[in-house]
């Protein structure tokens, strides 16, 4: 298994991934080769609802006119929490507690998660 | 089964800082090694006394052989362990270990950069990370702002207290000849600093400078021939929670809780009875954090309680004396620098910031992005 490498190819096909134990049933993100803690193995490979709630957000500062950006942590509705950023609305109007939903856009020739609010 | 920490049976018997600031020209090694020949001298040793041996450099992996030729030895026992800014708190636990086993007899732990003048920022010696680096966070800074704003969200705390922090670190380094920012800074100056990630702004980051740091250990049997007032190590322990800063299980709770529980624990004191607490401020949600994790107030309530200067110069309790690394030295690592202050306050040498009859401090040590926290309980020999 190739978890960072699957993960990635399942993005560039437009597919938002993450993992689940069939034992335990936890789901895991970042992909790896085994869940934390059990070291189960019997990893497979599930459909992200894409819906997700802010656990904290930032806004990194640009120097004008660069734009400043958000940075946000995201609880998924599975469990997991990942990095992201907020988009669709001002980068320091977003707020924890806000319920958000990922889709994949193409930055820089690569496939990424991003959230807007849901 | 109980840790077994040799509470009391090693302790610091020489310390010495170099190049804080700005050390033009000199490499990472030589700034480590310098450091390393005084804190030696001030104990009436030499390198060839030291047959342990404890190093990181940012820019050598392998530092610990490179530092053990520099010094001309062949260490018996050699650790290069690093987990961060904290490293030299794993250090000095594993230095009190071995010198208590007869592994070594004496200690040397050692640190240098030149990150300010060789490179101008932050040296990272990590991977970028493939779940993080797409969204372009400003590590490590941008970390420590989403547990700040995590802690306002949740308990209120505000930006004037962050403000605290910034300022009674900067009234301790006007007490520090040492220190590299020592022009006053009001709360004022400090809410109309440049943001960098919300809700930081310049002020709210430690410095980027040059410095080095040195602590040589023995057992305490010889302790007292080498060193008037040597430190005694009481405890030492650490905790790691995570690496990246989206894998921290709660971003308003460090490893700290755990560790600093079973620091008291080994040292046999609690919270109350510490005098001078020396704390990893990278950032002011630092010592907000670390003191409510250690004890000195309830959870949630970091916020109130530094406010007022009860952390300043004259406050109720002496937090980070030597200005820390917001305002006194920060290269890259700076968890050996609270060690060497804790020795020194322990000593009765620290000049005009002396916090006075100071028996029992904490040294406590920040790696990663709150992902590994140490910390050790110095005391005087009256806490034997």
């Amino acid at each position: 298994m190739k978890p960072e490498k699957e993960y990635f190819e399942h993005l560039q096909a437009g597919r938002f991934m993450i993992q689940k134990s069939r034992s335990s049933g936890g789901c895991v993100f970042y992909p790896r080769v085994a869940e934390p803690g059990t070291g189960a193995t019997d990893l497979e490979w599930v459909a992200a609802s894409g819906r997700g709630t802010v656990y904290s957000t930032t806004v990194i500062r640009q120097k004008p006119p660069t734009p400043s950006y958000n940075l946000a942590l995201v609880d998924l509705a599975e469990g997991p929490r990942m990095m992201s950023r907020v988009e669709g609305i001002a980068p320091d109007a977003v707020t924890i507690g806000m319920p958000v939903k990922a889709r994949i856009i193409r930055e820089d020739g690569h496939s990424m998660v991003v959230f807007e609010p849901a | 089964m109980l840790e077994k920490f040799p509470r009391g049976r090693t302790a610091i018997v020489g310390a010495s800082t170099f190049g804080c600031g700005e050390a033009p020209g000199c490499s990472s090694l030589e700034l480590a090694h310098q450091a390393s020949v005084q804190a030696l001298a001030a104990a009436g040793l030499k390198p060839s006394d030291v047959d342990g041996l404890f190093v990181v450099l940012m820019d050598d992996a392998l530092s610990g052989l490179t530092m053990a030729e520099t010094l001309g030895i062949h260490p018996r026992f050699l650790d290069n362990n690093r987990t961060g800014g904290s490293s030299f708190q794993v250090h000095a636990t594993l230095a009190a270990m071995a010198l208590d086993a007869g592994l070594c007899e004496v200690a040397l732990i050692a640190y240098g950069s030149n990150q300010r003048t060789a490179a101008g920022k932050l040296v990272s010696a990590s991977r970028p990370s493939p779940w993080e680096s797409p969204y372009r966070p400003l590590r490590p800074i941008s970390s420590y702002a989403l547990a700040a704003a995590r802690h306002m969200h949740q308990y209120g705390t505000t930006k004037e207290q962050f403000g605290a922090v910034a300022v009674a670190a900067r009234q301790w380094a006007q007490l520090n000849p040492e220190a590299f920012m020592r022009d006053p800074l009001s709360l004022d100056d400090y809410l109309k600093a440049r943001m960098v990630a919300d809700p930081f702004g310049v002020r709210d980051c430690c410095l980027v400078t040059d410095g080095a740091a040195a602590v040589v250990m023995t057992r305490a049997d010889r302790a007292k021939d080498l060193c008037r007032r040597p430190a005694y190590l009481l405890a030492g322990t650490q905790s790691t929670t995570h690496r990246e800063i989206a894998s921290m299980p709660d971003l308003t709770v460090t490893g700290l809780a755990d560790a600093g529980q079973r620091a008291y624990a080994q040292a046999g004191v609690s919270a109350k009875e510490i005098d001078v607490v020396e704390l990893y401020d990278a950032f002011t949600i630092n010592p907000i954090l670390f003191l409510e994790d250690l004890g000195f107030c309830a959870k949630g309530e970091g916020g109130a309680f530094v406010e007022g200067g009860r952390i300043a110069p004259g406050g109720a309790l002496a937090v980070n004396t030597n200005g820390g690394g917001l305002s006194c030295v920060h290269p890259g690592m700076y968890g050996l620098f609270t060690i060497v202050e804790a020795f020194r306050q322990l000593g009765g040498a620290a000049g005009e910031r002396q916090v006075k009859d100071a028996k029992l401090a904490i040294a406590q040590g920040n790696g990663g992005e709150l992902s590994h926290e140490a910390l050790l309980i110095l005391g005087t020999e009256e806490t034997l």
